[in-house]
């Protein structure tokens, strides 16, 4: 009677050794608890915004992929160890695209242009950015950019998203409001060559004494700015942008200036709606030359995520949660994508035909 | 004559990569269920601690093969024994297999294996996207698979701990192996005193190896 009882205790005491493994794990896993937000909640939301479209990225699904080089001037060089930044020629790759998560939509749309790059220095350790158009973000934070893709679903009865989702939305997101007054003010550039494009996030640099400073950038276009009429929108061609961005390659190199944004004290790091007033100090870090563009079949930019956080030892991380939002909702959106047969490319038809 | 207990330096190696790979089976689905920033700091994480166990596991294994391993319990039921020995070397295999199908998997993704500030491997694999999406399923089910070995292993172990106290537990230990002495012969067959000191428990298998 006590050798059983013994015994039942001993199986009792054994088998809460791997329950208590095995809840922990749950734990961990977020099966159990409160439901917790991760990259694939994201990438979901996305998909109830834009459509299921397989092989395709989740987000910016429609774009190019784009090649050319870095020229440092090595005036940032003193701001951050990265190579990258010690005056030299590095070698770029990249993709120009257009927000949203359907590639086959009209490049008429009021939306992102989005330059995504990947420099590799001379210690062969790589930099990937994924820039837009606009300086400031519509969302803080993941919950609030997932809760964004939901509100906004475009009804296809109405072609507009559900008024009440967005104003019950937009009542407890004011920043969005002040993005969405923005970009309806905001001129939108005719074209991918014409547009600064802005990390959108803060950055840390970190120099070779180990102090770091917290920055944002931009890429300032050499071509001269012209504006897309936004009244006329519906009438662009599908791949207005697209065809502009190849038709000017042919007639040669594009080039932007990297133009890095040192943080007064007193400047938002970790909020990517709020701009950065003007008269900080800045620093020319160098220029980016674009010299060619191939459809996504073709090019180097489909098997690859330009994930934000992948950063050479010199650039770090600052305390914006959006960083590691966008690289949790990328690795989620190419493991959807990299067992699904890749779609063809949603643009470029005209670079293949013309460049064989 | 067969040893007691492991070699000093696998007991070491085992208790720590025991640490680790509980660390990073917890670290590898917490990551994946977030996007907060606990993400990013997990993932910085994950890289190097995966490749440190895959480094102790191929040490560790270098040092098994080196040295002589203790008996099983000459009683154990044969079928018992087969399956102590599968599951230990598919724990070898998952300790190695999982960091490589890892660093395979951001090899194809074209990811930077980045192991800390200046410190990045080179890939193994060329870039693929299809190759990425079928390791990374792999990798994912290959760390359920080795969380469910590592259950039956602890489960086996705490069995032999202490419903049959047959020392087998404390061939792993760092105290004296009671149990398991006096030690087997060169046959691998029990002494008459020690078949007399073990228990005869319906245990389910393995020592930890």
């Amino acid at each position: 009677m006590t050798k059983t009882r013994a015994s039942l205790l001993t199986a009792a005491a054994i088998s809460a050794v791997p329950l208590a493994l095995i809840a922990g794990f749950a734990w961990a896993g977020g099966w159990v608890g409160a439901p917790r937000l991760g990259g694939s909640t994201v990438v979901d939301a996305i998909e109830f915004n834009a459509g299921r479209h397989e092989g395709y990225r989740r987000a910016h699904a429609k774009g190019v992929c784009i090649t050319g080089y870095f020229t440092a001037s090595g005036k940032a060089a003193p701001l951050s160890r990265a190579r990258l930044f010690a005056t030299g020629r590095y070698p770029v790759i990249g993709r120009f695209s257009t927000g949203g998560g359907n590639p086959f939509a009209t490049d008429g749309r009021n939306v992102f242009h989005a330059l995504a790059l990947q420099l590799t220095g001379p210690d062969s350790q790589i930099w990937r950015m994924a820039m837009d158009h606009v300086p400031i973000f519509p969302v803080a934070t993941p919950q609030a950019f997932a809760a964004l893709q939901r509100a906004s679903r475009v009804d296809p009865a109405t072609g507009k998203p559900d008024p009440a989702a967005m104003k019950a939305y937009l009542a407890v997101h004011p920043e969005t409001r002040a993005y969405q007054d923005y970009i309806a003010a905001a001129p939108l550039p005719d074209s991918f060559a014409n547009g600064t494009y802005f990390s959108i996030n803060a950055f840390r640099l970190i120099d070779q004494t180990g102090t770091s400073r917290v920055v944002r950038w931009a890429f300032e276009p050499e071509a001269s700015f012209g504006a897309l009429d936004k009244a006329a929108l519906a009438r662009l061609p599908q791949d207005f942008l697209f065809d502009d961005l190849s038709e000017r390659l042919a007639r040669g190199p594009l080039r932007w200036r990297m133009i890095v944004t040192l943080a007064a004290p007193e400047d938002a790091t970790d909020d990517a709606t709020v701009p950065w007033p003007a008269g900080r100090r800045t620093v020319e870090a160098g220029t980016l030359t674009l010299t060619a563009a191939q459809p996504e079949e073709r090019g180097a930019c489909r098997d690859i995520t330009f994930d934000p956080t992948i950063l050479p030892d010199g650039v770090a991380l600052s305390d914006d949660p959006l960083l590691a939002a966008r690289s949790a909702a990328y690795a989620a959106s190419f493991r959807r994508r990299a067992v699904e047969t890749p779609g063809p490319s949603a643009v470029g038809k005209k670079l293949t035909q013309g460049g064989g | 004559m067969l040893p007691d207990r492991f070699a000093l330096a696998i007991r070491l190696l085992h208790w720590t990569t025991a640490a680790l790979i509980i660390a990073m089976l917890f670290i590898g689905v917490a990551m994946v269920s977030t996007a907060g920033p606990a993400y990013s700091a997990l993932l910085a994480l994950h890289r190097p601690l995966g490749i440190a166990i895959l480094l102790l596991a191929c040490i560790r294994l270098a040092i098994r093969f080196g040295t002589r391993a203790p008996p099983l319990p000459g009683d154990l039921p044969r079928a018992q024994a087969r399956v102590a020995r599968a599951s230990h070397i598919l724990l070898y295999l998952a300790m190695i297999g999982l960091p490589l199908i890892g660093w395979a998997m951001l090899s194809a993704g074209s990811y930077p294996v980045r192991l800390g500030a200046g410190l990045v491997l080179p890939p193994i694999l060329p870039p693929g996207a299809l190759a990425f999406g079928l390791l990374r399923e792999l990798h994912a089910l290959a760390a359920f698979a080795l969380f469910a070995l590592i259950l039956g292993h602890l489960t086996a172990a705490l069995v032999h701990g202490f419903v049959r106290r047959d020392g087998v537990l404390a061939t792993m230990g760092f105290g004296r192996n009671a149990a398991l002495e006096p030690p087997v012969d060169e046959t691998g067959e029990s002494l008459e005193e020690a078949e007399d000191e073990a228990p005869t428990g319906e245990a389910e298998t393995p020592p930890p190896a």
